[in-house]
């Protein structure tokens, strides 16, 4: 009863007590929510393009921070860090494309899928070999001082996050939809023999979207790392992104935001007003959850295409 | 004496039906088996149990795992990320039974903890009727960090124990000790391997027979199945159970005949995701493939560890672990690039090799 009583009563009764707190849970999640929308981001884009499930996005946020306080580490000003990492994610993708996915067209899905997870691996050493593995301290020079709205406690920097996460997708739009690169994209992501017929390089496609995660990889490596340290369990939100996915549909970029967004906030919320029922710490499977209950009744996800079979 | 089956005249349709049909392969399997019961035993009498321990009794534990993955991945096609926590679910399952019942065989106690995984799997298997691929590989996840979670979080499942871990007792099959940390690496060793050779000889015949071939039609392409009418819940579902029993209990023999005592933590996702390398570098819908994948596998670090210091150079330890980090990563890409239908698929290729030497012609 007491148990009964803790899950469904209490948490409601507590929400109702203090608004104003509840709005700062939901708000706090909506940043983090804005972090997984990013490394989700990174999936969405790359199985688009090229129908590859890239396990390996969470260690490629991971690989980018580590690169960024390497080198500023090594004493480069952020700005020149930060062009020679982007700089080293394009190699990045370029070695990706010629050494590994070239040689695996036509293969099975659940092949790409664990080439990406060997690459995961592959990363993770080679970051680690690179630069170390002790957990470092990213300072990119972004304020971080409480903030106060009408009784809400906002960190300017997680707002500063938020807002770079917003430009980050708004200029992801514009560039799919207004420029010629972003349409071949497009058509690829459709149906890469009828992309191929009409004179689109599949290669150049393919370095390019892996470029591109690789900045989005940057980008939320950045964010996460200046507010937890660079350390391994940054791969670890990859595994995260994937229950997002399956909220907003493999296919769809608006998809992976609301996903994110969905998940950030519903995980915060469970966690402060149903955790202590349970024993806490279900942060951890939360979001697992929500996404197999709502496969149940939307098994293409929210944005995703109709899933059509034929015999 | 050669690999042919030239000669080998088959009188009635068993014995045209046989396991191996070609004399030479009955041969070699009773070969391999009768070296792994009498010989190995033998030869080991007086070395240490470095052997046993570091390479044998994982290498046997995680075959079983992965014929139980191979189970439900390489035959029924569904995706499951998921195997680290079913084992979980064994090993719980063991520790809780035999310290309820202490007088039950533990043998029995294994084959009941199996039973309980198979239910475990069958409710995570449900939602595999509406959803598949990639999509059901994340549900199987949800099991993988729920499963783990509860064993964690609610004391019964350890017998409320401060530490949180659960401990294999020492328990008796016909008089010899095989678990406990008195029993000795050889006990251990003799009875992972009956289990294991009963359950691959069980796996090898389930997938031959009517089971097996309506696996194998949902995974090629499931409504096609459905037209042709093989019922998808039952099959599917039967999939999951059975895959589960399987490493449910390689999950009890994990913790009761070789780490000896264990955490959540010894199960979570990288064993997962390690019995699902070991299916696809070892190939996908193939028994013999769980065994090669699980010796690859097994193999691979232990030989990184040891090379450097065969090569005569050391290293940092660290430095060494990332190291063998991105060797082992390199090595799944190069194995899938040169070969993605995996060492079961070499295998065959050497036997028909093998069928023409040495006249090719």
């Amino acid at each position: 009863m007491d148990f009964l009583n803790a899950i469904l009563v209490t948490p409601f009764v507590e929400i109702a007590d203090s608004p104003v707190f509840f709005a700062e849970v939901a708000i706090n999640g909506l940043l983090t929510g804005v972090m997984y929308s990013l490394v989700a981001l990174g999936f969405v884009l790359i199985f688009k393009a090229s129908g590859v499930f890239n396990f390996a996005q969470g260690i490629m946020v991971l690989f980018a921070a580590l690169t960024l306080v390497g080198l500023m580490e090594h004493g480069a000003p952020v700005w020149l860090a930060l062009i020679l990492t982007v700089g080293v994610m394009i190699a990045l993708a370029f070695a990706i494309e010629r050494l590994m996915l070239r040689h695996l067209v036509n293969q099975e899905q659940i092949i790409l899928f664990m080439a990406t997870i060997g690459l995961a691996f592959f990363l993770e050493g080679f970051g680690e070999t690179l630069w170390g593995s002790n957990v470092k301290k990213l300072d990119v020079g972004i304020p971080d001082m409480p903030l106060e709205f009408g009784g809400i406690l906002l960190s300017s920097f997680d707002l500063i996050a938020a807002l770079i996460g917003a430009v980050l997708v708004a200029s992801l739009a514009i560039f799919f939809q207004k420029t010629a690169i972003g349409r071949a994209l497009r058509a690829v992501a459709d149906d890469h023999q009828a992309a191929l017929s009409v004179g689109i390089p599949l290669k150049t496609i393919w370095i390019i979207v892996w470029s591109v995660s690789g900045m989005v990889a940057l980008v939320a490596g950045i964010m996460w790392g200046a507010k937890s340290g660079v350390q391994f369990s940054l791969s670890l939100i990859a595994l995260k992104a994937l229950p997002v996915l399956i909220l907003g549909g493999f296919t769809s970029v608006p998809g992976a935001i609301i996903g994110g967004l969905i998940i950030g906030v519903g995980e915060k919320i469970a966690e402060v007003y149903w955790g202590p029922a349970v024993g806490g710490a279900i942060e951890n499977w939360f979001a697992y959850m929500l996404a197999l209950a709502f496969l149940l009744f939307r098994p293409q996800g929210l944005f995703g295409e109709r899933i059509i079979e034929r015999v | 004496m050669f690999y042919r089956e030239a000669g080998q005249f088959k009188t009635s349709y068993t014995s045209d039906q046989a396991i191996f049909p070609i004399r030479q392969d009955l041969w070699f399997i009773a070969l391999v088996l009768l070296a792994a019961f009498v010989a190995v035993p033998l030869l080991m009498q007086g070395a240490d149990d470095y052997m046993y321990q570091a390479v044998l009794i994982p290498f046997l534990i995680l075959s079983l795992a992965a014929i139980g993955l191979n189970i439900l991945t390489g035959y029924a096609g569904l995706l499951s990320l998921g195997t680290g926590a079913f084992m979980a679910v064994g090993a719980y399952a063991t520790y809780k039974i035999t310290t309820s019942f202490p007088g039950l065989d533990i043998i029995v106690v294994f084959i009941l903890a199996g039973l309980v995984t198979a239910g475990v799997g069958i409710v995570f298997g449900l939602p595999s009727l509406r959803i598949k691929g990639f999509y059901l590989a994340v549900a199987t996840l949800a099991a993988q960090f729920f499963i783990l979670w509860l064993f964690n979080k609610v004391p019964w499942f350890y017998n409320y124990f401060p530490s949180g871990t659960i401990t294999a007792p020492p328990r008796e099959f016909m008089g010899v000790l095989v678990t406990g940390p008195e029993a000795s690496a050889q006990s251990r060793y003799l009875l992972v391997l009956s289990f294991v050779t009963v359950l691959a000889l069980l796996a090898k015949n389930l997938i031959r027979g009517r089971i097996g071939r309506q696996w194998m039609a949902i995974r090629d392409m499931d409504i096609a199945a459905e037209i042709i009418g093989i019922r998808l819940l039952p099959n599917k579902l039967l999939a999951f159970a059975i895959s589960s029993f399987y490493c449910g209990v390689a999950g009890a023999l994990y913790v009761f005949s070789y780490l000896g005592s264990a955490e959540t933590e010894a199960f979570d996702i990288l064993l997962s995701f390690n019995v699902l390398f070991m299916i696809i570098i070892g190939g996908l819908g193939s028994i013999l493939g769980s065994f090669l994948g699980a010796a690859f596998i097994i193999l691979l670090p232990v030989l990184l560890t040891n090379a450097p210091q065969f090569l005569g150079f050391a290293m940092r330890a660290d430095m060494q672990k990332h190291i063998e980090f991105m060797v082992f990563g390199a090595l799944i890409i190069i194995f899938l690039i040169a070969e993605p239908r995996g060492l079961a698929r070499l295998w065959q290729i050497a036997k028909e090799k093998l069928r023409r030497w040495p006249f090719p012609y």
